[in-house]
């Protein structure tokens, strides 16, 4: 667990980066740290590894003050995700994912067979690791930026915009995969991002900062956008939020409806598609009980009957919910929350 | 040319040896002064304009006007070949203590920033990280002051310590053509032969630099 204690962060030239911060960031988990420019956010995250102190308040990790370390052992274990990779230009890509354990006295040869371990993991093939940072794309070199701060097997993890050098389409992969690799490894995660979208899609937790360095709310994606703690926060999570709320509910307490005679079975009983006026047309796509609600009103928006037919893990159709259904469904939700 | 190449084979030879190693060593003494002087430039930023300021007066002072004041500053023999190593190793720091400093600043400061987030020391970040990043415009420094002080050792000549040049002075006190042709062919293909081994050296010692530019 990181602990930020009563935190205050005043620049030399008087300006608060960040006021009477109090917080816990739970360990396992990823805590994402999300606001406007000179939020205080960057300066929130480099403050957990010293390499900016602060002016009063403590930040412990485990229960131990950062402050009473060593700062070059501290760091060495944390891991460091910086933004654009920041990778040594002049060493391999091995070389790079070596770099913590060599500093920490592991000879090189372990050093480079856990290196070559850790390439696979954040999916490169081995034939990268004898290549240099110039000759791999943004993606890749975030890869490995990745794969470098993990070689130590740090139990803290910090990420510095990790993800907003990279293109959408990249950007997306990456997520992914590290969603994945987290669900493995179960790192305590300290993110910062200026990207609402990725603050909800990765965080266990979010933290919403506002300028001048004060907290506006703390709490799991689903929280925020279902109960903004005012208008800023609700505005900086965006117009959306009820319909992206609905990505952390899943269907499993959707009621659905039996099979109606107009949707066109295979032998195996998977849904080829609708019986129309204009002959058979697409269902749009389906959904399984563990896909989200945010799925299943697409599905029904797009179906040409305005219905989502449901599947089994086999793929055989086994419900449909009719979009009145899920209007119902959703009113019900709402009177819970 | 070939019987005063064969007459006068062991006095182009001593000549051509101690050309090389009064531009040399200038070169190897200078390096290793420079290198802190430019690394102070930059760990203290408003040190880095005063350096290349002075750097720039050190070098604009005329090599022969050196030659003949350090005696009186050093106490030297006017006909020391210290004079000349003394001088051109001021021209070597002032050239390389601001390469070193440009080269030092050239380095991205997130692979720095990202080095001490690794958990480097100063020291160890300087000579693991930064100075081999910064390397390719060092030796790029490198071979101008290697080059410079192989033309400026024949200067020297004048006030009697001059390598190759010793062979200028001959030529013209004679009226004779043959020496002054050697001294500059031979000093031609020594700055020549210094510049490629500087350039192979680069290549072996910075192999990454080759793919710069032609990132995906």
């Amino acid at each position: 667990m990181i602990t930020f204690d009563d935190v205050v962060k005043v620049y030399p030239g008087g300006s608060t980066a960040v006021d009477h911060l109090s917080l816990e960031l739970p360990t396992g988990k990823m805590t994402v740290f999300v606001g406007p420019s000179g939020c205080g956010k960057t300066t929130s995250l480099r403050m957990i590894n010293r390499m900016i102190e602060p002016t009063a308040g403590r930040i412990l990790i485990d229960g131990k003050d950062v402050a009473g370390q060593d700062e070059a052992l501290l760091r060495r274990g944390i891991g460091y995700v910086i933004q654009h990779a920041g990778l040594f230009p002049h060493r391999t890509v091995l070389d790079n994912v070596a770099t913590v354990p060599l500093l920490l006295g592991k000879n090189r040869k372990e050093a480079r067979a856990a290196a070559l371990d850790l390439l696979d993991r954040v999916g490169l093939a081995p034939e990268f690791a004898s290549r240099y940072p110039a000759q791999l794309s943004g993606g890749q070199q975030q890869r490995v930026g990745v794969a470098r701060a993990l070689a130590a097997d740090p139990p803290v993890m910090l990420m510095d915009e990790p993800f907003s050098a990279v293109d959408p389409v990249v950007r997306e992969g990456l997520h992914r995969e590290f969603l994945r690799l987290q669900k493995d490894l179960g790192k305590t995660i300290a993110m910062v991002t200026h990207d609402i979208d990725e603050a909800i899609k990765l965080g266990d937790v979010v933290v919403i900062l506002r300028q001048g360095g004060k907290l506006a709310q703390v709490g799991t994606p689903q929280e925020l956008l279902d109960h903004p703690a005012d208008e800023f926060v609700a505005e900086f999570v965006g117009r959306d939020r009820g319909l992206r709320s609905l990505s952390f509910d899943t269907a499993a307490a959707l009621p659905v409806k039996p099979l109606p005679d107009d949707l066109v079975l295979d032998d195996a009983g998977r849904p080829e598609g609708w019986r129309t006026a204009d002959g058979v047309r697409s269902t749009a796509g389906t959904f399984l009980t563990s896909d989200s609600l945010r799925l299943v009103t697409d599905l029904a928006i797009m179906s040409p009957v305005g219905i989502a037919v449901r599947v089994d893990a086999e793929g055989k159709a086994d419900g449909v919910v009719p979009h009145h259904d899920l209007v119902d469904h959703l009113a019900a939700r709402r009177g819970q929350k | 040319m070939s019987t005063y190449l064969s007459n006068n084979w062991d006095t182009i030879l001593t000549a051509l040896r101690q050309h090389i190693w009064l531009a040399l060593l200038p070169v190897v003494i200078g390096f290793v002064i420079a290198l802190p002087i430019g690394y102070l430039g930059v760990r203290f930023p408003w040190l880095y304009h005063p350096l290349v300021n002075t750097a720039g007066v050190l070098y604009s002072i005329p090599s022969l006007a050196l030659f003949v004041f350090l005696p009186v500053l050093l106490g030297t023999k006017i006909l020391s070949p210290l004079n000349i190593v003394v001088a051109l190793t001021i021209y070597t720091v002032a050239l390389l203590s601001r390469t070193v400093a440009d080269g030092l600043r050239s380095v991205d400061d997130i692979i720095v920033q990202s080095a001490t987030a690794m958990g480097y020391r100063r020291l160890r970040r300087l000579t693991d990280v930064e100075l081999p990043v910064a390397l390719p415009v060092i030796l790029a420094g490198l071979r101008v002051a290697t080059v410079s002080n192989i033309s400026l050792v024949s200067v020297g000549a004048l006030i009697g310590v001059g390598g190759l040049g010793q062979l200028f002075t001959r030529g013209f006190q004679l009226f004779y053509l043959e020496p002054i042709i050697v001294g500059i062919v031979l000093s031609v293909a020594l700055a020549g032969l210094a510049d490629l081994a500087i350039v192979l050296l680069q290549r072996l010692v910075t192999p990454w630099t080759r793919f710069q530019g032609s990132a995906a």
